[in-house]
């Protein structure tokens, strides 16, 4: 048994760390989420000359061959640095598909530019009817000489705005809830069909309702093999479900940490809050459920590199786990900082706005313990 | 024991049934079935409505005005009113400030400042907390020190509820520092808020709307005889309008109604997926709400049963407000998960009338089901919070 870090997750840690300290306070998270593309170009820029971009790819892919304790590392302090930056649209959810299917040409016109921070990806894999269901997908996509010609609508696609690369599944053949059957694309988005309604989401960051009508693709952006994109999508998910997990891990220790200095300082009644035995048995529940969480982290980064169905059973864990105890986490948070915590003006409240999106995506705290009770 | 209605009782409910079916605005009924935010205008118009069939006053005594209904009357009208998905009566005047200028005022307040709020012609909003005293509202500083014939106020209130519309507002304000108890030499103050030296600043809350307010006061000269009763007993009647405050919080036919509109909700196919009905990990989280407000109605009604024989609300109508606001949040969190990834979109600008369809985000009101969930986490900390509801029965309940 080990759980220290090595070297080089040392070493990513304390400059993920750095950087948040030095270069990413509140104040300027919020004047990127409130900018027209709600992010920093600088900051991604620099998300990519630290190597951040590269880490969950392979080394002659140009990247760093990062596995999921890395990503937990860099995805908690994301938590708590509250960063807006697409990271998780662009690396973990378009990058882990192209990674996984990508061929030599697309990986050259894609991927590179992917981890340089040049382009902007986003992966639809939800769908107006689809609720956390990744195999409901009714787009479709039909064969038409050389092209395929795709038809649909995708929700909340996280950086969908932005996107330049969309990686739309689409049903090639099969009914609307079945895993068979669905391919997945590159598209453009300046195709001609493609529609984009962005809007920013109530965690501060950006999303897109996205509709394709008779858009046109070449077949040579068929991402892996026709009719067998579920297994790489479903993939994809879990690494992103575990990522969002250690983001939420990231915040509830934070909104933990704020609260009981809080506590401290507010004095109601001649003395702090603090002092009150009912309020502290409270925050004794946020760092347990904090401890509970991260220890869930630990196992499921770990299992999660060796892959196989205890890494599903993983995800599916710390998923409910935030749903549950990370969503009481953040009402406490708020509740203990009164009516403050209320208020845009404090950081609390936006912690727990994101930590809130966090438990409505990806699988909400019922479709996960679903999962697991299902033998 | 008896809860069935008299033919009285249901004549009298379908009186009110009729009035929200045919004289309730339909401009009015359209913004609250879609979500649209009413102005101040529509608030007044509704209330004004409600004046002119008598029914402003509902708690209010017969002789000032009042309805002089008895409880199965109220408990049938508010219930209707949430049936028709009407807005609430802002509470400040007709809910606050009147019951205490009709309790405790001289004949000249009751006389000058009873029909403009009975009738809505003046909005009225509440000065109590302050930066540094929030649950522990005795220990506010706001001071008011007389000046030949009038009080000049110093000091800061916040969390003035739709404060930016207000004509007037009620304060508590510490007339004297030469006390044995905090709560002794605190009065209840009535000020024009077009008085020189009242200033009036926003506070953003978490979803991004602005409803709430902080009221700058510097020297602020106000006649002595806007003293509402005795100098140095404001601490009383603001207690009195608390437990007031308190038993109107429980919003259980407003809960009812949402429950109502949840159950529909989750039978409709959306979008052509599997409906909602059909999880019992969520129709099962409803059932249990359910069960909770259920027996929060009744526990309501057996409060109201006895103030009605004469005693007061008392410390047993903070169980209402913080059982009462929790099976609120646990209503909106429920919508919110309903909604799913529609949750998300933060598309408030597209509740208007004039919004293009094909460019609306979600189907109905998805996308506002998690500004809500944000929104009313106010409500377990809003009047008086529900920890200090709590400690008020462990104390003056259980004689902890």
């Amino acid at each position: 048994m080990d759980f220290s870090l090595n070297d080089i997750q040392s070493m990513l840690l304390d400059s993920v760390q750095k950087f948040i300290a030095n270069d990413y306070d509140f104040d300027r998270r919020q004047s990127y989420s409130d900018s027209e593309q709600g992010f920093s170009s600088d900051v991604w820029s620099t998300f990519a000359e630290l190597g951040w971009t590269a880490i969950p790819f392979d080394e002659e892919d140009g990247g760093i061959g990062g596995g999921p304790v890395d990503m937990a590392i860099v995805m908690e302090q994301f938590g708590r640095g509250m960063i807006v930056e697409p990271y998780l649209a662009n690396i973990v959810l378009a990058g882990g598909v192209l990674r996984r299917t990508a061929t030599d040409e697309q990986k050259a016109q894609w991927l590179e530019p992917l981890i340089g921070g040049e382009l902007q990806a986003a992966l639809a894999f939800v769908e107006p009817q689809s609720g956390y269901d990744i195999a409901d997908v009714s787009t479709t996509a039909s064969r038409d000489g050389d092209d395929w010609v795709l038809n649909g609508s995708k929700s909340v696609v996280f950086n969908g705005g932005n996107a330049e690369l969309l990686i739309v599944p689409a049903r090639t053949s099969g009914e609307r809830t079945e895993p068979n059957g669905i391919s997945l694309f590159g598209v453009d988005a300046s195709s001609d069909g493609v529609r984009v309604r962005a809007y920013k989401t109530v965690d501060g960051h950006q999303a897109a309702d996205i509709e394709f009508i008779d858009v046109r693709v070449p077949a040579d952006r068929l991402l892996g093999d026709a009719d067998a994109g579920f297994d790489v999508l479903d993939a994809v998910i879990d690494d992103a479900t575990l990522a969002v997990c250690a983001e939420a891990v990231g915040i509830m220790r934070i909104l933990t940490e704020k609260t009981v200095e809080y506590s401290k300082n507010r004095v109601q009644f001649g003395v702090p809050i603090g002092s009150f035995q009912a309020l502290q048995h409270r925050m004794v529940d946020m760092f347990t459920a904090c401890e509970q969480t991260y220890s869930l982290l630990v196992w499921a980064s770990m299992t999660a590199s060796a892959g196989g169905d205890e890494a599903k059973r993983a995800v599916s864990a710390i998923k409910y786990q935030v749903g549950t105890a990370g969503r009481k986490v953040g009402e406490e948070a708020v509740q203990l900082h009164g009516g403050m915590g209320v208020t845009w003006e404090l950081d609390v409240a936006h912690y727990f706005k994101r930590l809130t999106a966090i438990t409505q995506i990806l699988g909400n705290a019922d479709s996960h313990l679903d999962r697991l009770a299902a033998d | 024991m008896d809860v069935t209605l008299t033919a009285d009782d249901v004549a009298f409910r379908d009186e009110i049934r009729a009035f929200f079916r045919d004289e309730y605005p339909d401009d009015i009924r359209e913004k609250q079935d879609r979500g649209i935010p009413l102005d101040r205008d529509d608030m007044v118009r509704f209330q004004q409505l409600l004046h002119k069939k008598g029914w402003a006053g509902v708690n209010w005594p017969v002789e000032y005005g009042g309805t002089g209904w008895n409880i199965v009357q109220k408990y049938l009208f508010a219930s209707e009113m949430a049936a028709a998905n009407a807005p609430e009566v802002v509470p400040f005047g007709l809910g606050m400030v009147g019951p205490v200028i009709y309790t405790f005022g001289n004949d000249e307040q009751k006389e000058r400042f009873l029909p403009d709020i009975l009738a809505s012609r003046v909005w009225w909003c509440q000065g109590y907390s302050e930066p540094g005293s929030g649950s522990d509202l005795a220990s506010l500083k706001t001071r008011a020190d007389l000046d030949g014939d009038h009080w000049v106020v110093n000091g800061t209130k916040t969390w003035t509820t739709l404060g930016q519309y207000a004509d007037w507002i009620f304060c508590l304000v510490r007339t004297s520092t030469d006390v044995a108890r905090r709560q002794e030499g605190i009065s209840f103050l009535l000020v024009d808020m077009k008085t020189p030296g009242l200033s009036v600043k926003p506070i953003i809350t978490i979803e991004g709307g602005h409803e709430v307010n902080e009221i700058h006061f510097e020297n602020v000269r106000v006649p002595v005889e806007n003293l509402v009763g005795e100098e140095g007993k404001g601490w009383t009647y603001g207690k009195v309008l608390l437990e007031h405050e308190r038993t109107g919080t429980a919003g259980v036919h407003r809960s009812a109604f949402r429950l109502k509109k949840l159950r529909e909700q989750t039978r409709q196919s959306v979008r052509g997926a599997r409906p909602l009905a059909s999880d019992r990990n969520f129709m099962r989280k409803i059932a249990a709400v359910e069960v909770e407000l259920k027996a929060l109605e009744f526990t309501e009604l057996r409060t109201l049963a006895a103030v009605s024989s004469g005693k007061a609300p008392g410390a047993e109508s903070s169980i209402l407000k913080f059982k009462g606001t929790e099976i609120q949040q646990a209503i909106d969190t429920l919508f919110m998960e309903a909604a799913g990834y529609y949750a998300l979109p933060f598309v408030p600008h597209q509740f208007r009338f004039d919004y293009p369809e094909d460019e609306f985000i979600g189907e109905g009101a998805e996308t506002k089901t998690a500004l809500k969930y944000f929104n009313y986490r106010k409500a377990s900390i809003y009047g008086g919070s529900n920890e200090i509801q709590r400690n008020i029965v462990a104390k003056h309940v259980l004689g902890l």
